[in-house]
């Protein structure tokens, strides 16, 4: 075998690099390379030209020298005159300079360029190899630009060397990934596919490769890829440990070649064939059989090797997931591995076990091990092994064994690195919640993560006990209590204070007949933690004080004597001033009664999931949360929110009952929230909360994702709000937009019909049409119960002053809708001016005796008055050129939330009402557009420019507008349709 | 899609032996990688698995002596190929150095290029087998 000796073929770079390493210092190492910097320099400056061999030793110099970390700003033309040299060596330095120091963009790339063509030409398999490793390294544009075509045929020219086909389809590869439009499919890629029956097995493990990433745009081109890699993988996992002898490894036949052959084979479903179907399942089965067998050699080499495929087949078993009797076997064989000496075995068991819990098949043989993978969570030495443990418990977890699994991640948390307990924590908050069948417990758990980790628990778990505790009336008084236990901890987390000021503000009353817990007793241990809480906290903490007045008289006197302090009344904070101020104002002047309707308990929270579930995702990137779902096998849950609005109905007049998956939804955006400006202090928040009622909420399966808000006493409005639903309130009192308001306005953005809100009670139908500054809109009120509403009235209000934007005539409609019938209503719409915000639809009526009431958001949009523009592309430029004031450019840069295809888009740019312009755009993939809005007193021209990044599943939307409010405006809208 | 992001020799003082890059960064991503790769690596022990998680990728490393091998994959690439993909080069380069040293690799960086590029390219593995590529460097050996 080969031995080389030190700096072999090239002393002065031996002698060269023994001189840096004896440097003493990094100034002298600077001081030396200098020095060899300037000899190089005026070398290749001298008149002499230089031999072959002194070029090749210099550039190897200033490659070593740049490896060091120098800049090098020279010699890349010597580089690139080696590479013409016939000599190997000289060559091999000059295309390892060109593939380390050029960049793609350097002028030199023509004559590099140039030089590979030729070496691609010159039927030497070395030089070809050095040739084709350039540009595999490289990978830029231009050099696919010149050579995507050439190389398809020569790896699969007859003459080529096994070598050269290697390098050539992984060039391929690399080309292909870098600009996937330069690789033309061809009749080459079914003698790609043939490349897997190669004698070579070197060719083979090349050739997987590129299929495996061809195959993945182009599944159908590929298909026979399937038969051809389950044949050859079958011989492989038959063949006896030494008969494929160069490619035996350890006793293992090919394990590398095996495992790329099982995830190719992951790229497809089941073989249809029975035929192939049979063998491959034998394989599959083969290689669980040889896990069970003694191993041939004690040496971690053989048994990595062995294990690397047996892990892919197993990965393959859990991609297919049809059969059951495979899922169990894998599971047994993970189970082996939990309690394996090797951390790595016990690491990647745990990892794979983790998504064969999701599959219905082995869920049950998965949860066997729960005591085995409880240990590792607690005597593991390796973090990220203890993580992966956490993983599969919450993954294995479900009725059965949830109380047994949150209570040892909550000891886990006691001890768990800082790295991982806010996760810890969300895991937890989720699988109490899902699981619990008794409050308390869940209670319980939340307040004994505060205790444990109270750094790490989110607003969104604390606000979602405050939720669940105030919808269930089961578990207030327990709440109650345990909170007040909690707090009389010397040492609390602030975030006890807050779930504990809020409940015993809603629900003291519970507990105050114990005299160890009287209304005195809360108020005082509650105010001893005041002044020690943040800001946020003091304010919360006020909100339980006026409602303690309430629901204790008794405690009245004192709690006015706190608000009237001076470092109440006179606070710096505004928010804490402006709350003591009308706090105490409140309880002076108000009566008992008007007390009790002001402060009376919270509503029920609409019923939503689960915005913990939302923050696990993105913590963990999608998928993470996948195994929770109840329904298991969902592939699409991570996104399954973006994905179900169907393709935009921009022309048909679908019925109103077409589209009623709108309701879940992506999380509405913050606008929805309540309102926090001081202008309408005493109206937005009626006492009825935002939803109303809880069966008027979608329920926990359908608001999959959706975002709660926080709970009301956060803000003092809610307190001073007007209490009573009044039955003959003016149109103007009406509560928020329900949080959806806002993405059930975005579904209308482009579309003028379909179904706008739905819930058990109601549903409303929109259809429309617009002209100019003109539109006619028709509202359809379907009763979907069996009882009659009354008093029902639907109005539309004017926010601030869109009054003067947009005028709205409204017909009124029937006060009473039969149970089952449909009522319909009639909007003239005139668009004044440009406007920002929709009009407030707000629905009333009573149902079964209880009054209900819902704000929506109105689907007139400014994009509504727009009039398609046809033009020319020079006259495009021009007025896009006159709109460049940077005021009137719009732009936003964000992620694709739907898959990206272009009719789709082009539909919703045509239902946005602009019209779409060809041939203006140099780049086909662009769309651009052009319209005028139309208002009764100006016009606003507008152009857009929309340009999708398939690769990065990025868009860049520009909008041009004489107007700069409805330029921003105008991209926020159509921002969201993608 | 699958592939090597980086393959990085380190010792464990922090001094690069070999950076090899299958994705474009700038000299300054470089550096930094370089840097919280040592920085992962070298603080687990013999009792920690060799996969560390790293950004959104992992990194599977072996150590040698004093010099730590390690490749960055995606996530859900499967972990033990590549930890058996290490030790084959470095049966490989152990061969062709008779009995490698980190000097071996310093004073042979550029040979150290073309071992690599024989057994991977593109960030995918090319050749596995050590006959095969020993062969070859054999023959390069004796080319001029």
């Amino acid at each position: 075998m080969p031995a080389v000796s030190k700096g072999d073929g090239m002393r002065g770079l031996a002698v060269f690099i023994s001189d840096i390493r004896n440097c003493k210092s990094k100034e002298a190492e600077i001081k030396r390379i200098n020095k060899e910097l300037a000899n190089i320099r005026s070398k290749f400056k001298g008149d002499k030209a230089l031999d072959g061999y002194s070029k090749k030793k210099y550039v190897c110099k200033l490659l070593f020298i740049f490896l060091l970390g120098h800049d090098i700003d020279f010699g890349h033309m010597e580089a690139v005159n080696l590479l013409s040299s016939n000599k190997y060596t000289e060559k091999q330095i000059g295309y390892l300079f060109i593939s380390v120091l050029v960049n793609s963009n350097s002028e030199l790339i023509r004559l590099i360029n140039n030089a590979i063509k030729n070496d691609l030409a010159s039927r030497n398999p070395t030089f070809m190899c050095l040739a084709l490793h350039c540009i595999a390294n490289v990978g830029s544009r231009e050099m696919g630009e010149a050579f995507a075509a050439d190389i398809p045929r020569i790896l699969v020219a007859g003459d080529s060397m096994d070598s050269v086909k290697q390098s050539a389809a992984l060039c391929l590869l690399r080309l292909y990934k870098a600009s996937p439009d330069l690789v033309p499919m061809g009749e080459w890629t079914a003698r790609v596919v043939h490349l897997l029956n190669d004698q070579h097995m070197g060719v083979v493990t090349a050739a997987v490769s590129l299929i495996t990433c061809l195959c993945k745009k182009n599944p159908d081109d590929f298909k026979t890829c399937v038969s051809l890699a389950v044949s050859r993988l079958s011989r492989i996992v038959s063949s006896a440990s030494t008969d494929l002898q160069d490619y035996t490894y350890y006793f293992v036949p090919a394990p590398w070649l095996s495992v790329k052959l099982l995830r190719l084979l992951q790229c497809y479903p089941p073989p249809e064939d029975a035929a192939v179907k049979g063998r491959l399942v034998e394989c599959l089965e083969t290689v669980l059989n040889k896990a069970q067998e003694p191993p041939k050699s004690k040496k971690v080499q053989h048994s990595n090797a062995k294990n690397a495929i047996l892990f892919e087949t197993i990965s393959l078993i859990i991609h297919y997931d049809s059969e059951p009797n495979l899922l169990v076997r894998a599971c047994n064989q993970l189970g082996q591995f939990l309690q394996h000496r090797e951390t790595n075995l016990r690491y990647l068991a745990l990892e794979s076990m983790c998504t064969l819990a999701s599959s219905e098949f082995s869920h049950e043989a998965v949860k066997t091990h729960i005591d085995t993978v409880i240990n590792a969570l607690k005597t593991e030495r390796d973090v990220s092994v203890r993580q992966r443990a956490a993983d599969l418990l919450y993954a294995m977890c479900d009725r059965s064994n949830a109380k047994q699994i949150v209570s040892e991640m909550l000891r886990y948390l006691e001890t768990a690195d800082y790295a991982i307990r806010e996760e810890i924590v969300l895991k937890v908050a989720i699988l109490a919640e899902k699981y619990a069948v008794d409050y308390s417990w869940y209670v319980d758990t939340i307040l004994n993560l505060i205790r444990i980790a109270g750094d790490y628990v989110s607003e969104e778990v604390w606000y979602r006990v405050l939720q669940i505790v105030t919808n269930r009336d089961d578990v207030q008084g327990y709440a109650a209590k345990t909170v007040f236990e909690a707090l009389q901890a010397p040492a609390c987390h602030e975030n006890m204070v807050k779930v504990g000021g809020y409940i015993l503000g809603e629900f003291g009353n519970l507990i105050a007949g114990d005299p160890r817990s009287s209304p005195p007793v809360q108020f005082s241990l509650l105010h001893s933690k005041f002044h020690l809480c943040s800001v946020a906290t003091r304010a919360l903490l006020l909100s339980t004080y006026i409602k303690f007045i309430n629901l204790f008289p008794e405690t009245k006197a004192t709690i006015q004597g706190v608000l009237r302090a001076g470092s109440q009344l006179r606070n710096a904070d505004v928010e804490l001033q402006q709350r003591a101020v009308e706090y105490l104002t409140l309880s002076s002047v108000a009566s008992t009664d008007v007390l009790a309707t002001v402060l009376e308990e919270m509503p029920p929270f609409p019923e939503r999931e689960s915005s913990i579930l939302a923050k696990l995702k993105r913590k963990k990137g999608p998928g993470a949360g996948s195994a929770l779902d109840d329904g298991r096998r969902d592939p699409s849950s991570s996104d399954i929110n973006g994905g179900v609005e169907p393709t935009p109905s921009t022309v048909s007049t679908p019925s109103p009952s077409a589209d009623l998956l709108g309701l879940r939804a992506a999380p509405p955006p913050a606008a929805a929230s309540a309102p926090s400006g001081t202008g309408n202090l005493l109206v937005d928040v009626s006492s009825d909360g935002p939803a109303p009622q809880p069966s008027l909420g979608p329920t926990p399966e359908e608001a999959f994702l959706s975002e709660l808000e926080p709970p009301a006493p956060e803000s003092p409005m809610a307190l001073l709000a007007d209490p009573a639903p009044a039955a003959d309130s003016g149109p103007e009192d009406i509560g928020p937009p329900i949080p959806e308001a806002d993405e059930l306005l975005n579904k209308f953005v482009c579309k003028n019909n379909g179904v706008l809100f739905e819930n058990q009670l109601l549903q409303i139908g929109v259809k429309s049409e617009f002209r100019q500054n003109l539109g006619r809109m028709y509202l359809f009120y379907g009763n979907k119960t069996s009882v009659q509403f009354q008093n029902f009235s639907p109005s539309v209000v004017h926010p601030g002053d869109l009054q003067t934007q947009l005028a709205v005539q409204t017909k009124r409609v029937a006060a009473q809708v039969d149970g089952g019938a449909q009522v319909q209503q009639v909007l003239n719409i005139e668009c004044l001016r440009d406007f920002l915000a929709p009009p407030f639809l707000s629905v009333r009526f009573r149902y079964g005796g209880a009054p209900q009431s819902l704000t929506l958001k109105l689907p007139v949009t400014i994009n509504k008055f727009f009039q398609p523009t046809e033009m020319a592309a020079q006259d495009f430029f021009q007025r896009w050129k006159q709109l460049s004031l940077p005021q009137q450019e719009a732009q936003k840069i964000f992620k694709a939330n739907h898959p990206m295809d272009p009719e789709v888009t082009k539909a919703k740019l045509l239902g946005f009402g602009s019209a779409l312009l060809d041939n203006v755009d140099p780049n086909p993939e662009n769309f651009v557009g052009a319209g005028i809005i139309q208002t009764k007193a100006l016009q606003v021209g507008c152009l857009l420019r929309l340009e999708p990044n398939a690769q990065a599943q990025m868009y860049r939307l520009t909008l041009r507008t004489s107007k700069e409010p409805v330029s921003r405006h105008l991209c926020e809208l159509l921002a969201q349709q993608f | 899609m699958v592939w090597i992001r980086f393959i990085l020799i380190q010792n464990r003082a922090g001094k690069t032996r070999l950076a090899k890059w299958y994705m474009q960064f700038d000299d300054d991503e470089k550096q930094k990688l370089i840097e919280e790769v040592h920085a992962v690596v070298t603080v687990r022990d013999a009792k920690h698995t060799n996969f560390v998680e790293f950004r959104n990728f992992k990194i599977i490393y072996r150590r040698y002596a004093g010099l730590y091998f390690c490749i960055c994959v995606d996530v859900n690439d499967n972990n033990l190929a590549y930890l058996e993909a290490i030790h084959n080069f470095v049966e490989v380069l152990n061969e062709y150095f008779h009995n490698v040293c980190e000097l071996d690799l310093v004073f042979n960086f550029y040979k150290v290029y073309t071992v690599v590029d024989e057994m991977f390219l593109a960030g995918e593995i090319r050749e596995t087998s050590q006959t095969k590529v020993l062969k070859q460097l054999l023959m390069l050996q004796s080319l001029e």
